[in-house]
């Protein structure tokens, strides 16, 4: 469902991804993990179209499209959903309001018509329920206000509503005590089938720990140089970073 | 970020939706402005010898007085010679009473405005008069509103009919010598509204009041005069809509109210005149005194506004909290595009105790407008225990546009509490990616940033405005982000 191929992207003429390749089938949940400024949220920034990121080599393909010549409202009709790391505030716009809009612009796209008033309301209290998000959140403005933990269930929740094909959770676990990380993890946990592949964007192994990913990968200096099973998450725990940099290091000199 | 910024800045031509114009055969003076003149439209409207000797009062004033400069607004020396100040639609009447005398080319006007004649439609709910060029043209449900007392008509129809109380109440909150543009309109102002909602009533519709500028070269000067005695209650409403020309036409209004005890008014505008073309060339220049006295005790008088149209906007909706206990209120959204400049605000002055005021004002600039913010809080000596509070907040779209904010604060009793609170924002890059990767494109972001930020402003308006409001800055901002 989603093919990177030898992906290569700069900001400001910085050269961040340098030839990053993965791919994803459907249902399947990748981690990535990697040290800082290794390159794992400007992948994320690259895949929902983040306009001040340049791809300047490689080709991106989702569900058959080539992903790159999308603009970020179109991926996001297609089906991509990205929980940001930094949810914004957007005063005056309840979260009602805000998802309202969103849904129904993904239903005109794919030619349907606008959710009535009741079936969009118990849409919204299923999935404000899932989350264990207050309603009285939903009427309020969009994470204004909101806690840090309140503003990830948010994300968690609008992920619920648009139901995507591929989720990008950039850091969602960031910044979460314990209660509000089981709560994010249950709720991608029950929204994950068959048909919706995940990417996991972590420094931690907690999260993997509810969420069983079914492939590690290891990104450093804007390359995957090391995948493997959920217990590379676990090994990177408890070695850090450095062992790998040592086996790069040795198959260089080897 | 250099696209997004660029899409923001880049200006793409919007059609002004009402800027056709209508063919019809109009009665007008000669350009120009002198005594002959104003006897001429006194003559044409069958005036009485006090109004007709009020104008030339007014006129000789004017005559003495310069254009005030201090507000934050260019535009060149208006040549006051080169203006029409009559001109209105012949009709078989001087004044059509029904709807059926009314030119059909107006009717259907009127029905591409979006503005039913059509008393059937009473659903709605709303009384309207309407204003075309210089005169009024119809007003409806005139009847109903009758049995109640209430007087709901056009100005000129007030002065043959009502005379006694114009008589007393005219130029009693705006005088005739207030200002510049104020004089001008008392010398030469054709028509507009009058409103009576007697002792203890609640006016049960909301009355509405529909300006149209149609006549090329010719300039507006309405004039609205609402009165609300004891207990009475009424909700007012006004839009107002030109035809796209190239040059600049000027739109010189005055609106007075007058609250007595326990008396409530609401007084709503959404006003759309021809702001000009992407080159800022055309559009209306819209000069306008409105002013409102609580003259008796626990009166409230409540002004909302939504600013979208008008090359140049010079407005300042003013409360004087003469009565005890009374309440002022002050509600503004002005959205600037283009080239548009508005210097809009409030005044409240506070004289009576316990006097209460509010402001909220929400400036949205984009294009190469200029949006500026001008307000003065004023509490005498006998106000004990006045209350301000004011909330003055700026939205920047792109960077080559520029909001100003000019709060003005007297006070000269030491009870009283004044608050102002001010923001100046501009709709951040992060907000517009954020709502992209929902699903929504660049335009229905900052609609939806946009209605979000006027939302407080917006919750004031009647219900069945603020949805067309809410279009209305939609449609406004359309092209301001590509």
């Amino acid at each position: 469902m989603l093919s990177i191929k030898n992906i290569h992207a700069s900001i400001d003429g910085k050269q961040i991804l340098k030839g990053l390749n993965l791919e994803i089938k459907p249902g399947e949940v990748h981690a990535i993990m990697g040290p800082n400024g290794s390159g794992k949220s400007t992948l994320a920034s690259v895949l929902a179209g983040r306009e001040e990121y340049e791809v300047t080599e490689g080709s991106v393909e989702f569900e058959g499209k080539n992903l790159l010549e999308l603009s970020p409202e179109e991926r996001a009709k297609e089906g991509l959903f990205l929980a940001f790391q930094y949810p914004v505030e957007i005063p005056g716009v309840s979260t009602t309001n805000f998802i309202k809009a969103a849904l129904n612009e993904k239903r005109k796209y794919q030619g349907l018509e606008p959710l009535d008033a009741a079936s969009f309301l118990k849409l919204l209290r299923e999935k404000a329920a899932l989350l264990e998000l207050d309603k009285s959140l939903l009427s309020r403005s969009l994470n204004e206000g909101f806690s840090g933990g309140e503003k990830k269930r948010n994300e968690i929740f609008q992920m619920a509503v648009l139901d995507p094909k591929l989720t990008i959770l950039d850091e969602t676990d960031s910044g979460l005590d314990i209660d509000a990380l089981r709560i994010v993890a249950k709720g991608v946990n029950t929204l994950h089938n068959a048909d919706h592949s995940i990417i996991v964007i972590t420094h931690y192994q907690r999260l993997l720990n509810y969420l069983q990913p079914d492939f590690v990968h290891v990104l450093m200096n804007g390359r995957i140089v090391k995948s493997g099973g959920k217990e590379l998450a676990l090994e990177l725990e408890e070695k850090g970073y450095d062992f790998i940099k040592e086996e790069l290091q040795e198959s260089l000199t080897a | 970020m250099a696209d997004e910024m660029q899409l923001l800045e880049e200006r793409v031509n919007r059609e002004y939706e009402y800027g056709f114009s209508t063919d019809i055969e109009t009665d007008t003076a000669p350009k120009g402005l002198n005594e002959d003149i104003i006897r001429l439209i006194s003559r044409k409207k069958h005036e009485p010898e006090w109004l007709l000797e009020w104008r030339l009062k007014a006129f000789r004033h004017w005559e003495k007085m310069t254009m005030p400069k201090w507000a934050n607004l260019q535009y060149p020396e208006i040549n006051f010679q080169d203006i029409i100040y009559y001109a209105a639609p012949k009709t078989k009447k001087a004044k059509p009473g029904k709807l059926d005398e009314v030119d059909p080319e107006l009717l259907k006007t009127l029905d591409k405005l979006g503005i039913s004649l059509n008393e059937q439609k009473r659903l709605t709910g709303v009384a309207v008069d309407v204003v075309m060029d210089s005169v009024s043209v119809a007003t409806t449900f005139q009847e109903q509103l009758a049995e109640k007392g209430i007087i709901f008509c056009a100005i000129s129809e007030a002065v043959q009919k009502h005379p006694d109380l114009l008589r007393r109440y005219l130029g009693t909150v705006v005088p005739m010598t207030d200002n510049f543009f104020a004089a001008l309109n008392s010398a030469v102002f054709t028509d507009g509204s009058f409103c009576y909602i007697p002792k203890g009533v609640r006016c049960p519709m909301e009355l509405s009041t529909y300006f149209r500028i149609n006549k090329e070269n010719s300039g507006q000067f309405e004039r609205t005069l609402i009165i609300a005695e004891d207990g009475a209650y009424v909700s007012y409403l006004e839009g107002c809509t030109a035809p796209r020309r190239d040059e600049n036409q000027l739109h010189a209004a005055i609106v007075e109210i007058v609250a007595m005890g326990h008396a409530e008014v609401k007084y709503s505008t959404v006003q759309n005149w021809y702001p000009g073309d992407d080159a800022g060339k055309g559009g209306i220049y819209n000069f306008v005194t409105k002013r409102g006295i609580c003259k008796g005790n626990n009166s409230k008088i409540s002004w909302t506004q939504v600013e979208t149209g008008s090359a140049i906007t010079w407005k300042y909706p003013s409360v004087i909290l003469k009565g005890d206990n009374s309440i002022g209120e002050f509600y503004s959204v002005a959205l600037t595009t283009k080239f548009q400049q508005a210097d809009t605000g409030t005044k409240m002055h506070h004289i009576g105790k316990n006097t209460r005021s509010r402001i909220v004002s929400k400036g949205i600039s984009a294009g190469k407008s200029q949006n500026s913010y001008r307000g003065l809080v004023k509490v005498a000596k006998t106000a004990e225990n006045a209350r301000n509070f004011s909330q003055c907040d700026s939205l920047l779209l792109g960077d080559k546009c520029g909001a100003h904010t000019f709060p003005y604060i007297e006070s000269k009793n030491n009870t009283a509490v004044v608050e102002h609170e001010a923001t100046t924002s501009k709709i951040g890059e992060d907000q517009l990616f954020y709502c992209e990767q929902r699903g929504l494109d660049a335009e229905k972001a900052v609609a939806l940033i946009v209605t979000g930020f006027a939302k407080e402003v917006m919750n004031n308006l009647p219900m069945e405005f603020a949805v067309e409001a809410q279009k209305l800055l939609a449609v406004s901002l359309e092209g301001s982000v590509g």
